[in-house]
């Protein structure tokens, strides 16, 4: 089966930045995320994790939470993919 | 659309505000807005599809939660029953024939013929908080733990996003669930993505025009 992580992710990422069709098809794996976006505060961060959990039927447990998977895409991507390979 | 006072009754009885579209005319929704953080990331939304429904025939009615926006009470001394209580008058004050609850704002419906936009638990509404103030701290260099986070919470109340919750609505929001019977209006009717999960408020034509069309069609006569 095709893993289609990487699509959701930025279709998550689209949603929750209020992005134009295709612009998240720009980021790269090492394009910044949470504290490189001013808008990307903790709250949107809670809220994009929540998505995640929801559109990836996956858990996030607190621990798993740090700043270098938050830092970029990524950083994001893999963790998301790790996660949804154990789910 | 213009700022009304309606009167709170109970212990707090006081006057508290709400924006209105109002023009007497038979169908009148109020409608109990999302809560905190979500609340002013769909604000704008909410305004615009009350705009929709004022020129389709129907009245508006958008009552502040006592202890949030206009309101003179504090937000800490709030709880679901107040808050419940208080949406009860405001449905009796403006002779509203038909309620709207939006996200979170479905836990608080009074009882009317009513429409759930995207409904939320309370619980779900908490958890995204409390990560949102784990985030934040260990920004800060401080670790906090949900279970430590949850134990204040419950015991003395708790400040999540900035907003002051007393122990009493904490306690409440962690087993809170909309009621069944409301005809829910899920976002995959609307087309796109919720406007709460936006980073920053945010406005869109088409979803507020499809919620306003849903909701005409279910309460024009």
């Amino acid at each position: 089966m095709p893993d289609d992580t990487d699509l959701l992710l930025r279709r998550i990422l689209t949603d929750v930045l209020g992005l134009k069709q295709g612009q998240a098809e720009t980021f790269d794996a090492g394009t910044g995320l949470f504290g490189h976006l001013p808008e990307l505060d903790s709250m949107a961060v809670a809220g994009l994790l929540t998505e995640l959990e929801d559109r990836l039927d996956i858990i996030i447990e607190d621990d798993e939470i740090d700043g270098e998977m938050l830092e970029t895409f990524g950083g994001l991507l893999e963790f998301a993919k790790a996660k949804r390979a154990t789910a | 659309m213009t700022p009304v006072t309606w009167p709170l009754p109970g212990e707090d009885a006081g006057a508290e505000m709400a924006l209105a579209c109002d023009a007497q005319r038979p169908a009148r929704l109020l409608i109990v807005p999302a809560l905190f953080d979500e609340g002013n990331r769909l604000r704008r939304f909410t305004v615009e599809v009350m705009r929709r429904l004022g020129r389709a025939g129907i009245d508006t009615m958008l009552p502040d939660l006592p202890g949030t926006n206009e309101s003179d009470l504090g937000l800490e001394a709030q709880n679901a029953v107040r808050w419940r209580d208080a949406m009860q008058a405001a449905a009796r004050h403006f002779a509203a024939t038909h309620v709207l609850g939006i996200r979170g704002g479905c836990l608080f419906t009074p009882g009317l013929p009513a429409y759930h936009y995207a409904p939320v638990k309370g619980a779900q509404i908490l958890r995204g908080m409390l990560r949102a103030r784990m985030l934040a701290s260990r920004e800060a260099g401080l670790a906090e733990e949900r279970e430590a986070l949850t134990a204040r919470g419950r015991a003395e109340g708790l400040v999540l996003a900035g907003y002051p919750l007393g122990a009493s609505l904490f306690r409440e929001l962690e087993d809170l669930e909309p009621q069944i019977g409301p005809s829910v209006i899920t976002q995959d009717r609307i087309g796109g993505s919720g406007l709460w999960l936006r980073a920053e408020p945010d406005e869109d034509a088409q979803q507020a025009d499809a919620l306003a069309a849903l909701l005409v069609e279910a309460i024009r006569p």
